[in-house]
This record gives structure tokens, sequence and C-alpha cells, in this order.
């Protein structure tokens, strides 16, 4: 199985908010990859990159790091258009 | 962050009257005037931001529960507060399910960290399916406080 991580920030000022970590998994489940998020920084966690509300939990503010990791046979495509709408900053300032 | 530092006690509405999304938006705005907690003169726009918000995107995130927040300048103080619905709510979920308990969150504009923690404390909890099932069955305020107090001290 294919398997694919990349290295991101989160950019936006008010951080993974419901709407970006829900843009994110709108992105996620168009994949077949099974997707991981771990998040660094002050109170580091992991979060399922298909669920809304594991994503929020995440919390994680401007400035804290993500590794999305992704597990399928589109792994590489999915880790590098979700790190690019991260680095996008979800559209936001 | 602990959910005292932000639910209105005196806010919780252990059996919400309203049948739709806006009034349920509306009632729970309502008991957080009345607590004292929101000025009475910024409830209309608190209201139309919280159902802007929702035609945005439901916030209705699927295991019937829902956490319509809002960002205002009118709001100094983060506050929040439950409700609890026995028949359910069409909040237009994610999961098309109806709702039964709503977590409503209100947080100045310019504390994103402090409104990412508190998402972080209400989520954490209604991921959990044992908290999610005792705060659906909970009928009074005492009963939803004890919860929520449980919940505090086990973190």
């Amino acid at each position: 199985m294919a398997t694919a991580s990349r290295d991101t920030v989160v950019r936006n000022r008010l951080g993974l908010h419901a709407r970006p970590a829900m843009q994110f998994v709108d992105l996620a489940t168009r994949f077949r990859s099974n997707i991981r998020v771990v998040s660094g920084g002050q109170r580091p966690g992991e979060a399922d990159g298909k669920s809304v509300m594991q994503m929020i939990v995440l919390a994680a503010v401007e400035g804290t790091p993500l590794t999305i990791r992704a597990e399928g046979e589109d792994a590489d495509r999915a880790v590098q258009e979700l790190a690019e709408l991260v680095e996008s900053g979800f559209g936001e300032d | 962050m602990k959910f005292r530092e932000f639910i209105v006690r005196e806010a919780i509405v252990p059996k919400l009257v309203a049948r739709d999304r806006d009034g349920v938006l509306g009632e729970l705005v309502g008991a957080l005037v009345t607590a004292g907690a929101v000025p009475r003169s910024a409830s209309e726009e608190l209201l139309a931001a919280l159902i802007k918000r929702e035609k945005n995107g439901s916030t209705g995130f699927g295991r019937g529960v829902a956490v319509p927040h809002v960002k205002h300048a009118k709001v100094r103080k983060m506050v929040g507060t439950i409700g609890r619905s026995e028949e359910g709510i069409d909040f237009a979920a994610l999961d098309h399910q109806p709702v039964y308990s709503v977590v409503l969150l209100l947080s100045p504009e310019n504390q994103p960290q402090q409104h990412l923690q508190a998402m972080n404390i209400v989520f954490t909890n209604l991921q959990d399916d044992t908290f999610r099932r005792f705060l659906r069955q909970s009928t009074t305020r005492e009963a939803i406080l004890d919860l929520l107090d449980e919940a505090d001290q086990a973190r």
C-alpha cells in the first residue's frame, strides 16, 4: 500500500477552527486513502483527517506544525492537495 | 480550558421549546440575555450572525449534536450555553439526523486561541459516547451541570 507524508504549518490567523476543519475534511474525503493528521506545538494531537470533530479537537492555532499522512492508492496526491489547502490559509488572512 | 470557564449555568435550557433551528438559536441567545451574559441590545445581531453561520455550513457535525458559534465584536467575554431537545431539531446536520443537544458558543473577535480551546473541550467531550448519551438523557439543569463538572474534573 502506498504511503505519503507532508509537513506543513497552519498559516491563517484564526487557526483550524470549524470552517477550515470542514474544508479539510471535504477535500480529504474525496480521496480513497486513509488520512491522519498529527499536530505539534504546545499541545500535540492526532486526528482522522476525515472526521470534522477530531480535526476541531486538534485546536491547531496559527503556527502549529502539522504532518499529514496518507495510506492508499492516491496517497501522494492526497497529501499534496491537503498540504496546499493548509498553506493557502483556507482562503482566510 | 474547562466548561465552567465559559458555560453560563443560568442560561442552560434543559427542555427547549423551539422546534426548528432558528427558533432554538433564538431561545438560547435569549437565555444568555436573561442570565445577563449578553447585552439585550446585541441579541438581534448575534442571532442574525448565528443563523448566517449555519446557512454557510451547518454546525450539526453528526451524532445528534450541533455547536452553533460565532465570533462577534459585540461579545466582550466568551460565553456559551447548552440546550436539549426531546423531539430533535432539523439542523441540516452532516449526517442528516436530528439534533438533540446544542452547545452554543459566542466569542470575541480578537481571541482565536481561546475560541479554539473552547471548541477543543466541547468536541473532545461530544465525541465521547458516554458523555453524549448522558447529555441527551439529562432532563434538568442540575443533571447537565453535574455532567459538565464531571467532565471538567476528568481533565
